[in-house]
């Protein structure tokens, strides 16, 4: 399978297998107009199996989605078809508007001006809540 | 602008001084009297609530303030639209304090975000209440002197009840704490009040649907309601609403220093039989929470610089 190397753009390397997908999603890649290939079950020494995306364009991404979906993955920065940075993502403290709260009883479900703000409580387990009512992050959503 | 939504939002060297706030009250409430003088609390509460209401404003009127209010949800901009955090900020502009209470989870917050004068969470949904918790704190501390060493009951409804879980996690701050948690299986506390605090912290825990078993046990039983407005379906409450009723024959066993608590109000979890037995503390409990009250009133308006 023959994947174009980019020129200046984005590779989000070493997802997990299985979590490209909504990194694509939660990235909003689909809104794009450049180039974006989402690469799954490539094989992989360290990982058995992973995903990559390449985005044929220097956009911002939101790193704290890519930390928040997978804190294990890398950003490659490309630019003259050479990697020009390398970076290692980590869980972000806060999560503003990636995720919606699901929690009916919750207060952004009625004010609709309102950014959806989830807080990490437990890095070990990866676990966000929602900072209004304090209800779990569905790890799926 | 400090705010208290959590009771967590408070240290326990805060809780120390709020204790001695109120206790100072109760021995002096004449000196008290005028401290919030030309001040006024606002009270917004979007969901019907007589007892808390009333007590904060008998707190703020016994403290020489004044206090004013919307009647009603009903009444008020909330029903033609308006978001919670515009009503904190115009709110703002009138009083000097604002206790909230308001159905949906995390309201509070939104409207201490947005205010300019402290906020007190007066009941956020099933979330926090803050202020309920700060009651039951002073009646343990007038009832047991001090926060050390207890066994504490918790019956009933621990799945939705705010008031327990705000309770399990003032008190799991305190040294050789064990719960008695008394519940039928389909109102046990939640998996993340267990695993996030007394897991945790390592705090000793039973679970039990057997409150006659275990009753030798307690120092303090803490009676809870099952809420008909927590539940989606009008069945499962019906079910389990009469799961515990308290009776002189349950307490039996019972320690004879024991502490009988309830959130109030009940609907019939505490036999009125039991309200002349001295280890009642439930009324005590709507007292305290008017000194508990004041207190805080008085320091959020110290710490805004409005006294």
């Amino acid at each position: 399978m023959n994947i174009d190397s980019i020129q200046n753009g984005i590779v989000i390397d070493h997802i997990n297998a299985g979590y490209g997908m909504k990194l694509y999603e939660l990235l909003n890649l689909d809104s794009l107009d450049c180039s974006v290939a989402i690469i799954k079950n490539v094989n992989s020494r360290k990982m058995g199996k992973k995903d990559i995306i390449k985005i044929d364009a220097d956009i911002p991404v939101n790193i704290d989605v890519i930390g928040y979906v997978d804190p294990g993955a890398t950003v490659n920065i490309i630019k003259d078809g050479v990697r020009a940075n390398k970076m290692n993502i980590s869980m972000p403290k806060t999560l503003t508007n990636v995720i919606k709260c699901k929690n009916p009883r919750c207060i952004t479900t009625t004010e609709q001006e309102l950014d959806h703000v989830f807080r990490l409580t437990d890095e070990e387990n990866k676990v966000y809540r929602c900072v209004y009512c304090e209800t779990k992050a569905e790890r799926n959503n | 602008m400090r705010s208290v939504i959590d009771v967590l939002d408070l240290s326990i060297e805060e809780l120390d001084e709020l204790i001695h706030t109120a206790n100072d009250i109760i021995a002096d409430p004449v000196k008290y009297q005028d401290v919030c003088r030309n001040k006024k609390l606002a009270t917004l509460f979007f969901e019907p609530s007589t007892r808390t209401r009333m007590s904060f404003e008998a707190a703020m009127y016994e403290l020489g303030g004044h206090v004013i209010s919307m009647s009603s949800a009903a009444a008020s901009s909330a029903a033609k639209g308006e978001s919670v955090a515009d009503t904190a900020k115009t709110v703002s502009c009138y009083a000097d304090i604002i206790a909230m209470r308001h159905p949906k989870e995390g309201a509070a917050l939104v409207a201490a975000r947005a205010a300019g004068i402290p906020v007190i969470n007066a009941g956020d949904g099933g979330h926090c209440h803050p202020t309920q918790t700060l009651a039951d704190l002073l009646t343990i501390y007038r009832e047991k002197g001090g926060f050390n060493n207890l066994t504490i009951g918790l019956c009933g409804d621990l799945k939705f009840g705010r008031t327990v879980h705000s309770l399990i996690n003032a008190m799991s701050r305190y040294d050789n704490i064990k719960f008695v948690l008394i519940s039928p299986e389909e109102l046990k506390v939640p998996s993340y009040v267990k695993k996030d605090i007394l897991q945790k912290k390592r705090i000793p825990y039973i679970q039990t649907t057997d409150l006659e078993d275990v009753m030798p046990q307690l120092d303090i039983l803490y009676m809870t309601r099952v809420q008909r407005e927590r539940f989606f379906n009008e069945e499962d409450y019906v079910r389990l609403k009469d799961s515990y009723i308290l009776t002189p024959e349950k307490l039996r066993n019972a320690k004879a220093d024991l502490s009988i608590m309830h959130p109030l109000p009940r609907v019939n979890e505490i036999s009125v039989a039991i309200d002349d037995d001295p280890r009642a503390c439930y009324f005590k409990q709507v007292l305290n929470g008017k000194y508990m009250r004041m207190a805080l009133i008085l320091k959020l308006l110290k710490e805004a610089s409005r006294l």
